[in-house]
């Protein structure tokens, strides 16, 4: 089955060879980890736990408050030192937990459940809520709440986003090279709580072993299909993925359960599988460490909380000075400013860049109306306009322009040739005005 | 493990770009113009080389001293005073007298440009205002059209009509009698041999050009394309002497400032719409306009009027040709 991609998107260097051959491989124990409270979209959670309480690994340390929200748990055993706020990987102070790691590694209500997919969907759900799972793409949803749509929403279609559109991050690349069986699982499972009849896992065409592996490990599953699609970035962006497998369009401010579509990302099917199967709460995850930036990059299955600093220090250090530590891709994450911050359960990546790869934005030039940003965004808007309205302060002028319909991925920019920081000025103008 | 001393650079993603840029694209174009100022030269002599080299010293200056007596930085590095200022000089006709080319060039970069706020904010294309200044102010000067001696003298050369003054003024059977045939006509209009301004005259040299920016997709079709097409399709049914449907388009398409002003003026992107679908509309005004003025108007030529005019259009089409949102309108 061949795919007509979305309109726009663009094709930036994707530098996934510095990674991609590299197996997944574990941190070394940290000594201490920091787990925020909120690391998730939604309520943050409340601490359940005191100073100085001995917890164990998987043990819920922050309960979830209100429907959208998770519950947070202990990715090592040992003692609590510090309840406070920590900065996190968005620059901001964040409530916090922190353990120190005595290395029993000692699990708390791990429980194997080979039958699992007897389970009822109700009896999933819970076990998914339970595990604090929220999508690891980035955006870090709450799952459950996205498996549990309205009555008037009914859902037909779960797509599995493996596009991994982002450059340089490798980890979901790794995870259907290594768990192709995990993948599937999960996958079924969502299928089985949502009552849907079709699965699909939506992969980029130049990842052609990852779309073999996952065909070889889907064979005989009737409800289950990988789908090849074209490389373009931001293909993993859930409405351009949506549009490219379904042709269904979801409409401005809409949900993807609006067009009856639910989309979770590889990393939280690998989650929800080993969730249902084992009971085992989302209490690590695989980060790639990557960029020019970095000694020796690899795929680190990580547990929550560890600091970038010791992630970095298992890569064999960084190199050279003036460089950019991203959490996330080098299209939509984060610049650090310190390597102190822990990784949470969003964290796909950590991408450092060197001084070359990074165009300082000390000074930009006019807009010289070329069309470029017009011609690549996905969403179909006018990013010039959008920059020049945010500019020059008339930001209720930028909604005319469809303002909150940008997801921010970054393509204006990336093409832009006078350099503009069209997404930061953006997210001025969306910080200053309403919906 | 030794962590660097140095604080991170910090800013909001993207955190990678293109390496492409405005001075990148503006040195590209003005790359693309050099086959058209090379037969240019090569038809005209070294009065056309003055006259091109004399507007672009002038059009780079204008914009730099403006800016230092502004106390801005200079933004002559990004070549878009360059390449107005070679546009504009391969728009003057080649005996030109020196101050022409300083006046022109003056107008276009402060009062076009500079006064509207810099790059980007001008509303008229720079080089054509310049030369429209010029034709109004010095209408004499600028229609002194030497001929082509293509043998490099300093000699002042002959002076001659231009192939659109002929029609204008004598019709096409006369036309073709002073080319001798009208193979030996398209000829002399494809290769650039005909009086004109210096950098207009070879379709060949231009189309060369083009091809590079199509290719590079510094410029796309839909601006050229429709502001050709509209321009055969009138010429082909109203340009004729007898009857409807006997006109010549190819004359038309290969004579006066078509090919240079198509692919190279009309395609500015600051003056034109933003919007593929804008672009087909703005180019067909261009075409619709250029053929009225040439056929119907006053001036045996229309093409810098026409562009002219759309520019002030630009951003009324901006406003009616919109991005469709995705989503919009589908469920």
């Amino acid at each position: 089955m061949a795919f007509s991609s979305f309109r726009g998107g663009i094709h930036p260097p994707d530098k996934k060879e510095l990674s991609s051959e590299k197996p997944i491989s574990a941190t070394k124990p940290p000594a201490r980890v920091i787990i925020p409270l909120s690391q998730h979209l939604g309520a943050p959670c409340k601490p359940v736990v005191t100073m100085d309480q001995k917890v164990k690994k998987g043990e819920m340390i922050g309960e979830p408050a209100g429907f959208v929200s998770a519950p947070v748990h202990a990715s090592v055993s040992g003692g609590v030192i510090a309840i406070g706020e920590f900065l996190n990987a968005m620059g901001r102070m964040v409530p916090s937990v922190v353990i120190e790691n005595d290395g029993n590694e000692e699990w708390s209500m791990l429980k194997d459940h080979p039958d699992y997919m007897n389970l009822s969907p109700d009896e999933m759900r819970e076990k998914i809520r339970n595990a604090g799972i929220v999508g690891m793409g980035g955006a870090a949803f709450p799952t459950v709440v996205k498996l549990s749509p309205p009555k008037e929403k009914p859902i037909d279609t779960v797509i599995l986003n493996g596009a991994e559109c982002e450059p340089y991050l490798t980890a979901d690349y790794r995870l259907m090279l290594e768990k192709p069986f995990e993948v599937v699982e999960g996958l079924k499972v969502l299928i089985k709580v949502l009552g849907v009849q079709r699965g699909f896992i939506g992969i980029e065409n130049n990842k052609p072993e990852a779309v073999k592996s996952l065909k070889k490990a889907a064979q005989g599953e009737n409800s289950v299909e990988v789908c090849s699609l074209p490389t373009k970035y931001p293909q993993g962006a859930e409405k351009m993925l949506i549009k490219t497998i379904t042709g269904r369009e979801v409409p401005p401010r809409a949900l993807p359960m609006d067009v009856r579509v639910v989309v979770q990302n590889i990393s939280t099917a690998v989650a929800v599988f080993e969730a249902v199967r084992y009971g085992k709460p989302l209490i690590e995850r695989v980060v790639t460490v990557t960029g020019e930036g970095i000694y020796q990059p690899k795929n680190l299955l990580t547990k929550i909380g560890t600091l970038v600093s010791q992630l970095i220090e298992d890569c064999g250090g960084i190199k050279g000075e003036n460089l950019k530590v991203i959490s996330g891709g080098p299209m939509m994450g984060f610049a650090l400013s310190s390597l102190e911050i822990p990784v949470t359960k969003g964290t796909s990546g950590i991408v450092v860049l060197a001084e070359s790869d990074i165009v300082h934005m000390e000074s930009f030039g006019p807009c010289i109306r070329c069309g470029r940003c017009i011609d690549i965004c996905p969403m179909g808007l006018m990013p010039s306009m959008l920059s020049i309205y945010a500019e020059k302060g008339f930001y209720e002028g930028a909604k005319e322009y469809g303002l909150f319909d940008c997801f921010e991925c970054g393509s204006c920019a990336f093409v832009c040739p006078s350099k503009r920081p069209i997404v930061q000025l953006i997210r001025l103008a969306k910080s200053q005005v309403k919906p | 493990m030794e962590i660097t001393k140095k604080p991170f650079i910090v800013s909001v993603s993207p955190h990678i770009r293109s390496d492409e840029t405005t001075a990148r694209i503006m040195w590209s174009v003005s790359a693309c113009l050099l086959p058209a100022a090379v037969m240019g030269a090569y038809f005209f002599g070294p009065r056309a080389v003055l006259t091109v080299s004399l507007c672009v010293i002038a059009s780079v200056l204008s914009e730099h001293l403006y800016q230092k007596a502004l106390k801005k930085p200079s933004t002559v590095r990004d070549g878009s005073a360059f390449l107005t200022g070679l546009l504009l000089g391969l728009n003057l006709p080649p005996s030109a007298p020196f101050y022409l080319s300083l006046i022109g060039s003056f107008v276009a970069i402060i009062i076009t440009k500079q006064l509207f706020g810099g790059l980007g904010y001008n509303i008229f294309n720079p080089a054509l205002i310049g030369r429209a200044f010029l034709v109004i102010s010095f209408p004499k000067l600028m229609t002194v059209w030497s001929e082509p001696t293509a043998a490099f003298i300093l000699l002042d050369a002959k002076t001659t009509a231009t192939p659109l003054g002929i029609l204008k003024e004598e019709g096409p059977a006369k036309l073709i009698q002073v080319f001798g045939d009208q193979l030996n006509l398209y000829a002399q209009l494809i290769t650039g041999h005909r009086a004109g301004s210096i950098g207009e005259t070879s379709a060949v040299a231009l189309l060369i050009g083009a091809a590079f920016l199509l290719y590079k997709r510094y410029i796309t079709w839909h601006i050229p394309l429709s502001f050709l097409g509209t321009a055969a399709v009138i010429a082909w049914i109203i340009g004729g002497t007898d009857s409807l449907f006997t006109g010549d388009p190819l004359l038309h398409l290969f004579s006066g400032g078509m090919i240079l002003g198509a692919f190279f003026m009309a395609t500015d992107y600051v003056t034109s719409p933003s919007m593929k679908s804008g672009q087909i509309v703005f180019g067909a005004g261009c075409g619709f306009l250029t053929m009225l003025i040439r056929l119907k108007g006053g001036y045996p030529e229309g093409v810098m009027f026409a562009i002219l005019i759309m520019n002030a259009f630009a951003p009324l089409i901006d406003r009616g040709f919109q991005s469709k949102f995705f989503g919009a309108g589908k469920k």
